[in-house]
């Protein structure tokens, strides 16, 4: 231990924990916009998929108004995602890496990171969430202006618009699905909630799950 | 003849249509209604004139008032069915490649009731479509939240959307006059009685002295329009070419709930929700079975050790 206060070079503060900046305040901003119209999306889009959930309206004024929001709510997410998009695509570009990474499952579902090769910004399971996402979205936004009778119904058959809710309920199902599987990694995987609450994460955090990122920041400076 | 409507009587009568004859309500699961007569209404578009009294009659009874609209060279007027116009005449003019005649063919368009709605099928809001057991399918105004999945799930192309109230509309099939034992408005105001209302199996034996008639005047493929793939209609036609029932304005020749609808409101539905019960799930036993994956000391040291350049 130095003794001494925290000292910053570049995006890695010294100290104890070493503190490393992970996700600048526009990012942040942009994630949580992204973040809650999903969730609200998630939760109007139910109410409307099956009759359990028809309850779930009423979090939003009842039927008639979750009808007429939820395409709005939909914009709002597909322009913050395509800020997330623009911002991280390249970090989530595929390398050999990936492709070892994801052969050991095992070792990444018991946490034995210690045996998988050294992990850039992304792992590959947060590369696929990220194009899954990506495509899913695409699909959903395209769907959902087929569907979205009151500006686009003169402009699609009674077929495609069939076509269109059975793909839209699909593609919801599957983003909920790694919209689960990515809010679980950031519980299961201690520390990583605060990469997105106050943006930086433990030096710690970064070396167990992130080494080459964090080399890359230390050599940087 | 088939025996026209009664006259309504002058007397109040209590409604024998109510809540406790549903026999489906949409999302929702209910017990079986007590049952009710089973009626239809039978249209011999055979007998049928054009004159569009039932057209008047149907706005009329259900204080719609229509645009005034404007000419494009059809009788067809208005040229759809709209949120005001819940029954059409279509008009069409067809040559008999048989005979080499012109054909006026003129289908009075509107809800078939069917005895398996495909609107309330894919209607998602609690109560917003019924049907009762005398077969009436209803869409009720203050549970519709114009979602707009009805029109999805009819295999008729009948529901409208009205953009300014957000709400579905359709034939009720008077519901209303029914409740009190009258007929359909549209019916009661035909000149010709090629609308005639009452239990559906009276109709189909109406029904079935008119097609013999119409085959004793040379009309072979005369026949009766009921179509099993919706489990039979409520509103049934008399066709002179049963056999090619889409000459008449495209009434679809076989038509069943599109199997687009039925998977979504069937296999998605069920498999959709386990689906997502099943990811939570897993992340739960895994989290149970794994624990958290934890950052240890000894990984807070090493990075420390690099941040201060003593390890590379």
């Amino acid at each position: 231990m130095s003794g001494a206060g925290p000292s910053t070079s570049g995006s890695v503060h010294r100290g104890d924990p070493v503190l490393v900046d992970r996700y600048t305040v526009g990012a942040r901003m942009n994630h949580w916009v992204t973040a809650t119209s999903l969730v609200l999306l998630a939760l109007s889009g139910l109410s409307l998929f099956h009759p359990s959930l028809f309850f779930l309206s009423s979090l939003f004024g009842g039927g008639s108004w979750t009808r007429v929001i939820h395409p709005w709510i939909g914009l709002v997410l597909f322009v913050g995602f395509l800020g997330l998009f623009l911002r991280f695509w390249k970090l989530n570009l595929w390398n050999r890496d990936d492709r070892k990474w994801l052969l050991s499952p095992r070792a990444i579902l018991t946490g034995h990171e210690e045996t998988l090769p050294e992990i850039g910004t992304y792992n590959a399971g947060q590369k696929l969430v990220f194009w899954q996402m990506s495509l899913l979205i695409i699909v959903l936004i395209v769907s959902g202006i087929a569907m979205w009778d009151e500006y686009f119904g003169s402009y699609f058959s009674i077929t495609q618009k069939r076509v269109a809710v059975l793909v839209h309920a699909v593609a919801a199902i599957g983003a909920i699905c790694v919209w689960i599987v990515h809010i679980y990694a950031a519980i299961w995987v201690r520390g990583t909630i605060s990469a997105m609450t106050r943006g930086q994460v433990t030096g710690g955090w970064a070396w167990r799950h992130h080494r080459k990122w964090l080399r890359n920041l230390v050599t940087k400076h | 003849m088939y025996p026209p409507l009664p006259n309504p009587s002058v007397s109040p009568v209590a409604a024998k249509l109510s809540d406790k004859n549903l026999m489906r309500r949409s999302a929702s699961t209910i017990p079986q209604g007590e049952p009710v007569q089973q009626v239809a209404k039978l249209i011999d578009t055979s007998k049928c004139i054009g004159c569009k009294a039932c057209q008047t009659a149907c706005l009329e009874w259900n204080n719609l008032k229509e645009e005034v609209g404007f000419n494009t060279g059809s009788l067809t007027n208005p040229h759809d069915l709209t949120t005001a116009s819940w029954t059409l005449m279509r008009f069409t003019e067809w040559v008999n490649p048989e005979t080499d005649n012109l054909e006026w063919l003129i289908r009075k368009d509107g809800c078939m009731h069917c005895a398996d709605p495909g609107c309330l099928k894919a209607c998602p809001a609690p109560g917003a479509i019924v049907q009762y057991t005398n077969g009436i399918v209803d869409f009720v105004k203050e549970n519709c939240i114009g979602c707009g999945y009805c029109v999805k799930g009819c295999p008729f192309n009948i529901p409208r959307i009205s953009k300014a109230e957000g709400k579905a509309y359709k034939c009720t099939l008077c519901s209303d006059r029914v409740a009190v034992g009258q007929g359909p408005a549209c019916a009661k105001a035909c000149p010709t009685q090629a609308i005639v209302f009452g239990p559906k199996e009276d109709m189909k034996k109406h029904a079935e002295a008119r097609i013999k008639d119409l085959k004793s005047r040379g009309y072979k493929n005369a026949g009766l329009y009921d179509p099993p793939g919706v489990g039979g209609t409520h509103v049934m036609y008399v066709l002179h070419h049963a056999d090619k029932p889409e000459i008449y304005a495209g009434l679809p020749n076989n038509p069943t709930i599109s199997p687009l609808v039925e998977v979504w409101k069937g296999a998605v539905k069920y498999a959709g929700l386990a689906v997502m019960g099943a990811a939570a799930a897993i992340g739960v036993v895994h989290h149970l079975v794994n624990g958290p994956n934890r950052v240890s000391r000894e990984e807070e040291e090493a990075a420390k050790r690099l941040a201060e350049g003593e390890t590379k």
